[in-house]
């Protein structure tokens, strides 16, 4: 497995702290530091923060700038403490422990201090707690209850000072609720390098801002939500559409239908209290019709038929590359089933468009496939279809709005749905989603595939679609290659991951394929070499290295997911996230693939069935390409 | 502008190439023990030891060094960087130089205030002629492998520029905010690398010390407070301008040099700095007791201790760089606490709360900005008791 270096934060260097020791400081190399702590003694490595030694002892300092996935800031403040021998206060997340230091964590000054900070913020905070999407779930509003605030004692806004910004089908943002900690510009430039928040103004003018003061629809915003899912308060949330999906529930005319992604029930549970990894599949199938929604159906399906589609487009890219000499193929292929990745690539590399897979992502597919197949067998006009995707991600709210998602000749999905979102909804119902009993999904798509699954994490895509090249293309069972079918070269949360996949001996070509190519003689004794990397920031340094002519360049296939973790990491789910959220998230993801039946894209039945009674002119064929295909607009970052 | 200076100034006294003709000839850390036995502190106002500064970016590993002089000068009442910029320029560049050898940097970089930009064209030429002289270049003066150079970069007029780090992150193309301490610059500053930042004068005064020797200048001042300081004078005196007088001096004596004689208070230190009654007047400026950067603003008996309040909370108010809470927040409550006193609409018990938010704000804010802001609305509402308690309802 190679790796690409971890490039340097591009956050700006008065958010960092340097990391000490200094890594050619032979004496320094382990040198550890004692810190006294509220009386309490700590060893911890030279060069660890405060906050970090505190947590070592147990001792909680609060924070709100302060993140596990972003770079230290050190600006709210609300961590501050007293250092022995220091004239001020140092803010305990952004101080490196380089010599023995005493440390008080609540003295008066402290706590006084905290006290203030919380009460300037909430001077400017306009809004009540019981009327805001993250009441119990905002980080101020604990902190101003552990803090003992029952006055404000700075005064209160009692009109909001902001407009509220609902351009983007994705993202709302609300200045009025924003305390400036700048977690989501530093998501959006350092974690995602996208770049589209900054702040603008000073001094108490300060705010978080779009390029030009854009709405968020204009600028180069990619919907991933990763800002949301760091915002302490509600300042950044999505855009809900559970008023108008409770209506279409309500309406005795529509056929509510519902797919669920892998990703929010590996993580629904956190919205009740339960522990994270703790996997809900089942319950939340009898959560979603006791809400109401007339059919649950698994995403996983169209996530196998992904598979053989965007599987079968890179064969035929590699046979028109390597038989017919084409040099206008476009390789490598890149996967599209994330939508934010794909905007991320229509922004800011539109020159690349060819790459990615023509194939629509599996909440597309299903959309087409609901509004024609299943709408057809079932005698349902597909004009009373709501067709719901219950889904990690905000991006996909925005994908399913794309003008081109119309192939079935209706707006194939209606509303994408956060897991946050649906976690509401079931609680409105009344229903304590861990208490319900389990049901199964609904037919005709029956019981995905574990490759399904998987798409949930990052390499999901990539593992899925090497167990059926193996098999398709090798003629052996992955188990040969791979113990249990577990690709585990490309599992794990490694920025990029890289892996080659010599094809030693080939098989006869299947009958599903069979309209496609002759054999596989051409593909003998080639080298399969894909790559796997998620969050945007890893996605920049993989299309750099693919325009400099690098070894990503000579990729056949990449997956690229555009949240940190891949979509167990996205932007529509569960507040807080954390690595530690994500790894538990990925587990349970992981053990409902090794639990499955059937555990390869290639063998799933009700796939099958598809291909051989409705896109009878196979995988890429005509009536394929008209509904699970799509192509993108090479959009630019110059937006008038 | 106020351009008059008073008195001769020793920096008359020392000849351009003087002290780099000397420094030539010594190994850095001669340099730097000269610099220590002076008992040099820092000019810009927060009045750090030179020589340890110079000693810790001397100690500190880095491919590259940086000396960077802080021309920004934007403490309100402050102008004698100016005047030195404008007169001794040499002395300044010299000063740069020395520092360079001390620590072994190659490249100085001048951050001249936005205001000063018509000072660009004769520095420019003074930088030309310097590297015609070999005063600046490859091999200066023919010491053999020391190669240094200056450029200037311009500020655009940020106040919180002025502080180092900002400065640095200003420099570096990003937004002016000030950085997280530690590290400090002398570690990562510029470009990550070891960074020495001064003021113009203690530049100047570098070279002078290395020229008539660091017995020189330690022989004036205090105990803790060597050598001779410039002054900004201004406000309601006879003689406005800059002054050279010894460190320790005290503002009576100061106010006596100035026809200032009468007045009812003196902000020394700037905006940032404290509003001294005449109760106090006896009181010394150095390090140990009124520190201050050089400015000194004296109020006459007409003046309305609550106007001088509101115009420096209107200040921070403005040069806030609004990074951090207690100063973003703190000094627009601050500026409003003002106008209900002046409107007569202030309790006594808000008066308090804010006085105890000014406290923390001193004690929280990220950076010296933040930290020193409310100083002046604090020794205002304490030194002034009676004038603001009339005011509260
Ligand atoms: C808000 C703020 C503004 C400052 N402005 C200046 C300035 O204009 N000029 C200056 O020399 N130092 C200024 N300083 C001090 C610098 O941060 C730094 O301490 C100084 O340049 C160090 O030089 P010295 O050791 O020679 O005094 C400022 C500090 C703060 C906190
Ligand atoms: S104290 Fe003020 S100027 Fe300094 S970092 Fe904080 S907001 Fe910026």
């Amino acid at each position: 497995m190679a790796r690409i270096n971890k490039n340097e934060s591009r956050a700006p260097r008065s958010m960092q702290i340097s990391s000490f020791p200094e890594l050619d400081d032979p004496k320094a190399i382990g040198a550890t530091i004692t810190a006294e702590i509220d009386g309490k003694d700590v060893k911890v490595p030279m060069g660890t923060t405060i906050l970090e030694a505190a947590k070592k002892l147990g001792v909680r300092i609060p924070t709100l700038c302060h993140h596990a996935d972003l770079c230290v800031a050190g600006v709210c403040r609300i961590c501050v403490v007293e250092v022995e021998g220091q004239r001020t206060l140092q803010a305990s997340c952004a101080y490196p422990i380089t010599a023995p230091i005493k440390v008080r964590t609540y003295s008066a000054k402290v706590r006084r201090a905290r006290r203030h900070i919380l009460d300037l913020m909430l001077s400017k905070h306009y809004g009540e707690c019981y009327a805001c999407a993250r009441s119990n779930n905002c980080e101020l509003q604990a902190l101003a209850k552990e803090y003992g605030v029952d006055k404000f004692r700075f005064g209160h806004p009692s009109e909001p000072l902001f407009e509220v910004d609902r351009s983007s089908y994705a993202i709302h943002r609300d200045m009025n609720k924003c305390i400036l900690c700048r977690r989501c510009i530093r998501t959006c430039i350092d974690l995602q390098e996208v770049g589209v928040l900054e702040v603008i103004d000073r001094s108490d003018k300060t705010r978080v801002a779009t390029f030009m003061d854009k709405p968020l629809s204009d600028v180069i915003c990619i919907n991933c939500g990763q800002c949301i899912n760091r915002c302490p308060t509600s300042a950044l949330r999505a855009n809900d559409p559970t008023d108008e999906l409770w209506a279409a529930i309500d309406d005795p005319k529509k056929h509510v239908v519902i797919q669920t992604a892998p990703s929010p029930r590996a993580a629904m549970g956190e919205c009740f209290g339960l522990e994270p990894g703790t996997p809900v599949t089942k319950e939340l199938n009898t959560a979603l019709r006791r809400c109401g929604f007339d059919r649950v159906f698994d995403t996983n399906f169209t996530a196998d038929l992904t598979i053989i589609e965007e599987g079968t487009e890179l064969l035929l890219r590699l046979y028109k590359a390597l038989v017919e000499k084409d040099e206008t193929v476009a390789l490598p292929q890149f996967t599209s089933c994330s939508p934010g990745w794909v905007k991320y690539l229509e922004h800011f590399y539109p020159d690349y468009t060819d790459n990615l897979s023509s194939a629509k992502s599996p909440q597309q597919m299903f959309g087409s496939v609901i509004k024609t197949y299943y709408a057809q067998k079932h005698n349902i006009d597909p004009t009373d279809i709501v067709s719901v995707a219950l889904m990690p991600c905000a991006a996909k709210k925005f994908e399913c709005n794309r003008p081109e998602m119309t192939s079935s000749g209706y707006k194939d999905v209606d509303y994408g749905l956060t897991t946050r979102e649906m976690a509401t909804m079931i609680s409105e119902a009344g229903l304590d989603l861990p208490s319900l009993p389990q049901s199964d999904f609904d037919d005709p798509f029956g019981q995905a595939t574990g490759s399904g699954v998987i798409f949930g994490a990052t390499g999901g895509v990539m593992e899925a679609a090497i167990r059926s090249v193996v098999e398709l293309v090798c003629g052996i069972k992955v188990e040969n290659l791979f113990d249990h079918a577990d690709v585990v070269p490309v599992r794990g949360f490694e920025g990029v991951k890289y892996a080659e996949l010599p094809i030693t001996a080939v098989g006869p070509v299947p009958e599903i394929l069979a309209h496609l190519v002759p054999n596989w003689d051409w593909l003998k004794g080639a080298t399969l070499k894909v790559a796997v990397c998620h969050g945007t920031a890893n996605a920049h340094r993989v299309m750099e290295d693919i325009k400099a002519g690098g070894k990503f360049s000579e990729c056949h296939f990449i997956e690229f997911m555009a949240c940190p973790g891949g979509c167990l990491g996205g932007g529509g789910q569960p507040i807080p996230t954390s690595p530690e959220i994500r790894a538990a998230r990925a587990k349970a993801i992981y053990a409902e693939d090794s639990g499955s039946e059937v555990r390869k894209s290639h063998e799933n039945p009700a796939v099958l069935e598809l291909y051989s009674k409705f896109l009878t002119d196979g995988p890429c064929g005509h009536k394929a390409h008209k509904l699970l295909h799509t192509h993108y607009t090479p959009r630019g970052k110059y937006i008038t | 502008m106020q351009n008059s200076t008073y008195g001769n100034l020793t920096f008359s006294t020392v000849k351009p190439g003087e002290a780099l003709a000397k420094a030539k000839n010594m190994k850095p850390v001669d340099i730097i023990a000269a610099m220590s036995d002076s008992g040099m502190k820092g000019r810009g106002g927060a009045g750090f030891p030179t020589s340890i500064k110079w000693n810790l970016a001397a100690a500190a590993k880095g491919d590259e060094k940086f000396v960077v002089c802080n021309a920004d000068e934007g403490e309100p009442g402050t102008f004698k960087d100016r005047v030195i910029l404008t007169d001794y320029p040499e002395l300044v560049f010299e000063g740069m130089t020395i520092a360079a050898m001390a620590i072994g940097a190659k490249v100085g970089i001048v951050y001249l205030r936005g205001e000063y930009a018509y000072l660009t064209k004769q520095l420019e030429d003074l930088l030309a002629k310097c590297r015609e002289e070999n005063l600046l270049g490859k091999n200066v003066l023919g010491k053999q492998g020391f190669d240094f150079d200056i450029e200037i970069r311009m500020g655009s007029g940020a106040y919180v520029c002025g502080e180092e780090t900002a400065l640095i992150e200003s420099l570096e193309g990003q937004r002016g905010e000030p950085r997280n301490r530690p590290p400090f610059p002398v570690d990562t500053g510029f470009m990550g690398r070891p960074t020495i930042v001064n003021n113009v004068e203690t530049l100047a005064w570098a070279s002078c010390i290395i020229a008539k020797g660091p017995e020189w200048f330690n022989a004036i001042g205090t105990e803790k407070s060597k050598g001779p300081k410039l002054f900004s004078i201004s406000g309601d005196c006879e003689k406005p301008g800059v002054y050279e007088l010894p460190m320790g001096i005290t503002i009576a004596e100061l106010l006596a040099e100035v026809g200032g004689a009468n007045a009812k208070a003196v902000q020394i230190g700037g905006a940032s700095g404290q509003c001294v009654p005449k109760t106090q007047f006896d009181r010394q400026i150095a390090f140990e007791d009124i520190a201050t950067g050089g400015s000194v603003i004296v109020f006459g008996p007409e003046r309305d201790m609550l106007t001088v309040a509101h115009n420096f909370m209107e200040f921070f108010v403005e040069e806030s760089c609004g990074q951090c809470t207690p100063c973003r927040e703190g000094n627009a409550k601050l500026l409003e606490g003002v106008n209900m006193l002046r409107e007569g609409k202030c309790s006594m018990s808000y008066l308090k709360e804010l006085c105890a938010l000014g406290e923390t704000m001193q004690l929280a804010s990220k950076c010296g900005l933040g930290q020193s802001s409310p100083n002046a609305f604090l020794s205002i509402v304490s030194n002034f008791e009676q004038e603001m308690m009339g005011r509260t309802n």
